[in-house]
């Protein structure tokens, strides 16, 4: 129960919390850090710095554990691969962000508060997935 | 939070809000990390959840992640009576919805697996995908502004 509910459920509502009070469920913010030729808007810089700068010392703590706290083991990507398809999907995503604003992480926070415009995004989003499962298998 | 100082440079920008809701994202991650042994990749997780993907976290875990995102929300909100939201047209939101999840699925994670987990642990793969969708952002902000294409109110 606690490891495989409580525990994320506690991290994806501080995780919203973050994201809401560094101001990341308004795409007029985000849209603002993206336009760097234009008005700038470095908050994004902060909460992004902010969130590294933590987990930068966790990182250095992870190895240091013989097993996850709550238990279970640590199943963690490789790090290395640059891939085509990595570069391509990376671009492609920031493309998506650009046009509105939103990545997956603030578009699924701001359901409470513009819930119409999220759960939109939310649809297309999980359809663009879906399409690329479709066409690859699981990816 | 009413911000305590101002840039001079920009004086619209929140940093210190910034980064005391960047400090929770961190401390989030971190609690998926240390805790469970997992990244906390809001995409992946959302394939995850969705039954898009077989990967990751199990699928019940996968839903309290994505459950407590607008939760979380909803007390800053609340605490502060309210959060500024502007929005573009629906259009505009299919078209950018469909593109962040084919590209978050081909590219293994957004923002936060790529920019918040893995360049902190100074990733190769997750430093060139942050630098990646922070250049095709810029550029696609300023080839829609040289187009004159107004998306937000």
């Amino acid at each position: 129960m606690m490891r495989r509910v409580l525990i994320p459920a506690l991290s994806g509502s501080i995780f919203g919390a973050g994201l809401a009070l560094g101001g990341m469920t308004d795409p007029a913010r985000v849209r603002g850090f993206l336009d760097l030729f234009g008005d700038w808007d470095p908050t994004l810089a902060f909460v992004m710095g902010g969130a590294v700068l933590v987990m930068v010392i966790a990182w250095q703590i992870q190895p240091k554990l013989i097993q996850p706290v709550f238990g279970g083991d640590f199943a963690l990507p490789g790090t290395q691969d640059l891939t085509s398809r990595l570069i391509g999907g990376s671009a492609l995503f920031g493309i998506g962000w650009g046009i509105a604003g939103l990545c997956p992480g603030p578009g699924i926070a701001a359901l409470v508060i513009e819930p119409v415009s999220a759960a939109i995004f939310i649809v297309a989003m999980l359809a663009g997935m879906l399409l690329v499962r479709l066409f690859e298998g699981n990816a | 939070m009413t911000e305590p100082f101002v840039l001079t440079s920009f004086p619209d920008a929140a940093p210190m809000a910034g980064l005391a809701g960047g400090v929770l994202i961190g401390l989030a991650a971190a609690l998926m990390l240390l805790g469970i042994g997992r990244i906390a990749g809001i995409s992946g997780i959302t394939a995850r959840a969705a039954g898009i993907s077989d990967s990751g976290l199990p699928r019940v875990s996968a839903w309290a992640f994505v459950i407590g995102l607008p939760l979380g929300a909803l007390v800053v909100m609340l605490a502060k009576g309210g959060l500024p939201a502007n929005f573009a047209s629906p259009l505009y939101l299919v078209v950018a919805g469909l593109i962040v999840g084919v590209g978050t699925r081909l590219g293994s994670g957004c923002t936060s697996g790529h920019g918040v987990c893995g360049m902190s642990r100074f990733s190769q793969r997750s430093i060139v995908a942050t630098i990646t969708f922070m250049v095709t952002g810029f550029a696609t902000v300023a080839a829609m502004n040289a187009l004159g294409l107004e998306v937000l109110p």
